[in-house]
């Protein structure tokens, strides 16, 4: 039991006690998606492509179905065509025509582990053994990896009927170039003219795995009247329910699914691969269909998340005031239109207010699988690039990195490239936070030197429903719909017990299946504790207005003749009469006689997401012989609202910046001349693990977001934004090498200062 | 494919399956005995979320062949609390919220434990290092390792230490 809140305002929020499905998570039994298996379920198994590019000219699946032990195959013939409609996952968007083609290639087969088959059998041994019976006659295509290469006019071009969309007037010939984006505020050319100071850069990320533990897994059974249950990992089980009735023409109502607990996400869980053949399996045998992805499948054809090129340009005064600002980013898609080049474009210098600012994306497809959504999606790429070269200004005008950024931080009134002016924001106290923590005032360990950059990210609201009911005792269950991904049981149940006046452990919070709460949206875009907590708060209101009913009745005064008060309804003034106070409890024992039961239920499209800033700092210190790098201190500072349960804020803000040092040090997604995957695996895709970092010391900085009642703010995605160029920052003042690309592994770092060694012998 | 017989002892009982000659330890307890608290994260030894002990010794069970088990103790998740009562790692690992999404949790808590009944007073080091076989993609492993030592130092009987 905790203390009580640090926070004066409140009882509850501020405090940390423990996760509702805490035991549960210690102790083996929380079920995730690979746990849930039925009576009679077969297994089910992919057959995925081999070739990058490559026309699917016919599939033989009569070996396979032969096999004693196989119940089904289903090929791209068993899912219906789709309308060309986009349609919003999460902070993604997608077109359903290209869904049914990436969940089962059609036509053509457009990234090596592109599905082309799938099989049901009564093991997966004899599963396996179907799948290499499946004969599949390719007619292999030339395959572009490189979005770069990609753009060239005589690249490979992965769909035919591709028509670069935002051009006017529009091309005449098909190209990988899915969009263009652009974003203008001010004058640029009249900005840099201005400027006393220029600098300009290329920048490239590689594309980088989100890296879930848990592999995706669903269990689907169909009945023969058309009803049908899924159990998936999923960020979104509304979003699962939605898709499946697009691509196999069902209703929604007749698809009912369960989200399991569910091993990390980050994004890329809120779109879906298996759910769909699973369900199809199951209709066509009759029994229950369990599928799971192997590790390397989960690398060779889910997520990613994009790499990409972005040059920019930063024009300043020489007393560190930027005048202008333009960035140029190309973004890989994977095989399908729909890359977030739109927020990485966005998000690109909204840290700062700057009053020329020119920005132009490109969505780029190319042979890879489709991208997905990974924390702040897009934001850490352009953030490397425009973070990077304000370390670069900030050497070249001698300016403290922070103070170069406080100069020109975004505040309240800052209007955005994009568009939107903010309201109460926090960039400049996050700022100011990390400039007097212990960390910035003191120096780097010898042999250690330092970086520092900023991050931004939107956060958003969207569709949550929630309902709250009281027991026959008085105790209360909270129902809500988004998959806790990172400890939101604990936040929604805390702001429901400050809400109601009763105690933590007297609330208990429930995430129902699609069939037991109306919509929600998708758990991403670090919305849940903010949109769905509201939900939460208003189902809370609705139950506090049904009981205050419920007293007057008891009473027999008018309801607003009643308060409500430390989960007490009372009299709302002496006039009223003297009534002894009723609990919960005692409202509850009443409650066959004044209405039935006591339910309070809320729904609602939230806005006003308020965003969030963060500021990292980062010591590393280099071996020049081998180019590895090692962090050596790491602070976060981030406005994060107000923190409802601050261990869960504090672990945020800590997983996203080891997120972050991964992408920054060593992950990528390697290659090879023939289109194929190098690294499909945890020990050449080399996320960092505990022996690779330091402690992660954190600042919460409490803004709190206006709009909302306990001025919450999402925080679970700004965190990665700021630690790739916070990191490469580090590494060039180490070691005098800039570095423009990532990874800083050790093999290209060690090259990098191979380089550099003569030219700095020389000076 | 002629069936095993394995005679072992899991978490204290006395247990018999019948296995096939390749299959791995892992999946008799997922998919044989319905223990599904050590998880399957890669298949390959890398991510340490199937982590058991086999006579106490850490091992990854992906990598362990099912008629291996045969004569040996084995200790899972499913056997760590007793009782009502969760082990002071399982109970601190939720007080200090060393868990997110909790797929990784049952890896680290038996790896933890088997940390700390070799090296009971072990080192941030030390800890980091150990634990450098459990992928965690969500807390960045701080409030792991803090959990890990905070525990070490109450099971040594210094409970501010």
């Amino acid at each position: 039991m905790p203390d009580g809140s640090p926070n004066p305002k409140y009882k509850w929020i501020g405090t940390r006690p423990d996760r509702p499905d805490g035991a549960d998570k210690v102790t083996g039994r929380a079920r995730f998606g690979a746990d849930f298996n039925l009576p009679g379920q077969l297994i089910g198994k992919v057959l995925r492509s081999p070739h990058p590019h490559a026309i699917i000219k016919s599939i033989d699946t009569s070996k396979a179905e032969a096999l004693a032990g196989v119940k089904a195959v289903v090929t791209a013939k068993d899912f219906p065509e789709q309308a060309n409609l986009i349609v919003p996952t999460g902070e993604m968007q997608v077109n359903l025509r290209d869904i049914t083609r990436n969940i089962m290639a059609r036509e053509k087969a457009l990234y090596e582990g592109h599905p082309v088959a799938a099989v049901a059998a009564v093991s997966e041994a004899i599963a396996k053994q179907a799948l290499a019976l499946i004969k599949v006659d390719y007619k292999v295509l030339p395959h572009v990896i490189d979005v770069a290469d990609a753009m060239k006019p005589n690249a490979p071009v992965l769909h035919d009927g591709m028509i670069t969309e935002g051009v006017n007037p529009p091309p005449t010939k098909a190209s990988n170039i899915a969009k263009r984006v652009e974003f203008n505020k001010g004058d640029a050319k009249a900005g840099f003219a201005e400027a006393e100071i220029v600098i300009e850069r290329d920048y490239s990320t590689q594309a980088v795995h989100q890296g879930y533990i848990e592999p995706h897994a669903a269990l689907a059974s169909a009945a023969e009247d058309g009803q049908v249950q899924v159990w998936s990992t999923t960020q979104g089980h509304f979003q699962v329910r939605g898709f499946c009735a697009k691509l196999l023409n069902l209703d929604t109502s007749q698809i009912r699914v369960t989200a399991t607990e569910i091993g990390g996400g980050f994004g890329g869980k809120t779109v879906v691969y298996l759910e769909p053949l699973a369900i199809r399996l199951s209709q066509k045998t009759g029994k229950p269909v369990k599928m799971t992805m192997t590790r390397e499948e989960v690398f060779r054809a889910s997520g990613p998340a994009p790499g990409g090129n972005v040059k920019v340009r930063i024009g300043a005064k020489k007393d560190g005031r930027i005048v202008a600002a333009e960035c140029t980013v190309e973004m890989q898609a994977g095989a399908f239109p729909g890359s977030p080049v739109g927020p990485a474009c966005m998000c690109s210098y909204a840290c700062y207010d700057i009053d020329n600012v020119h920005i132009v994306g490109f969505d780029v497809v190319s042979n890879r699988p489709k991208v997905a959504a990974y924390r702040a999606p897009g934001a850490p790429i352009s953030a490397w690039a425009v973070e990077s070269t304000l370390d670069i200004l900030a050497q070249q005008l001698k300016m403290d990195p922070i103070d170069l950024r406080l100069k020109n931080a975004a505040k309240k009134g800052t209007k955005t490239a994009y568009g939107v002016t903010f309201n109460t924001i926090g960039m400049v106290e996050t700022l100011e936070a990390a400039k007097s923590s212990e960390h910035y005032k003191s120096k780097p360990k010898p042999g250690y030197a330092r970086g520092v950059a900023a991050g931004f990210w939107f956060n958003v609201g969207a569709d949550s429903s929630a309902a709250a009911h009281v027991g026959e005792d008085g105790s209360v269950t909270v129902i809500s719909g988004n998959p806790d991904i990172g400890g939101s049981r604990a936040s929604l149940a805390l702001m429901a017990a400050e809400e109601l006046g009763v105690d933590y452990d007297k609330v208990r919070p429930v995430i129902a299946d699609t069939a037991s709460i109306g919509f929600n949206f998708v758990t991403g875009g670090s919305r849940v504790t903010f949109a769905t907590g509201l939900a939460v708060v208003n189902s809370v209101r609705d139950l506090i207005r049904e009981c205050k009913v419920r007293a007057a009745k008891i009473w027999n005064v008018d309801p607003e003749a009643v308060m409500w008060e430390n989960g007490m309804a009372k009299p709302a003034g002496s006039n009223v009469g003297e009534f002894e106070p009723l609990t919960l409890a005692a409202l509850a024992a009443q409650a066959g006689k004044t209405g039935g039961p006591i339910n309070g239920h809320a729904q609602l499209n939230v806005t006003g997401a308020g965003p969030g800033f963060g500021v990292h700092v980062c010591d590393v210190k280099v071996d020049n012989d081998t180019g590895c790098v090692t962090v050596g201190r790491y602070t976060a500072a981030q406005d994060v609202g107000t923190a409802i349960h601050p261990s869960y804020v504090e672990g945020q803000l800590q997983g996203g910046a080891v997120q972050g040092i991964g992408w920054a040090l060593n992950e990528e997604y390697i290659y090879n001349a023939k289109g194929k995957l190098d690294n499909p695996g945890f020990l050449d895709y080399r996320m960092p693990v505990a022996s690779d970092l330091p402690m992660i010391e954190t600042i919460l900085v409490e803004v709190p977001n206006p709009t909302h009642p306990y001025g919450v703010r999402g925080v679970g995605e700004v965190p990665i934004i700021p630690p790739l160029a916070a990191v490469g920052n580090a590494v060039a003042r180490a070691t005098g090498v800039r570095m423009t690309d990532l990874p800083i592994s050790p093999p290209r770092l060690s090259a990098a200062l191979d380089a550099a060694a003569p030219k700095m012998a020389a000076d | 494919m002629a069936k095993i017989h394995v005679t072992t002892t899991i978490n204290g009982s006395a247990t018999e399956y019948l296995c096939d000659p390749n299959q791995t330890l892992l999946d008799v307890l997922r998919d044989n005995l319905g223990l599904t608290g050590s998880k399957e994260g890669c298949g390959s030894g890398d991510c340490g979320a199937c982590s058991v002990t086999i006579n106490g010794r850490l091992v990854c069970s992906c990598l362990v062949l099912a008629p291996e088990a045969e004569g040996q103790k084995i200790n899972t998740i499913e056997g760590m609390a007793q009782g009502e009562k969760l082990h002071p790692l399982q109970k601190k690992f939720v007080e200090m919220a060393a868990l997110q999404c909790g797929i990784c949790t049952p890896g680290f808590l038996i790896a933890s434990k088997a940390l700390l009944e070799k090296n009971p007073s072990p080192t941030e080091t030390e800890v980091r290092y150990w634990l450098a076989g459990n992928l965690c993609r969500c807390t960045g492993y701080d409030k792991i390792i803090s959990a890990v030592m905070e525990v070490a130092a109450e099971m040594r009987g210094a409970p501010n230490a």
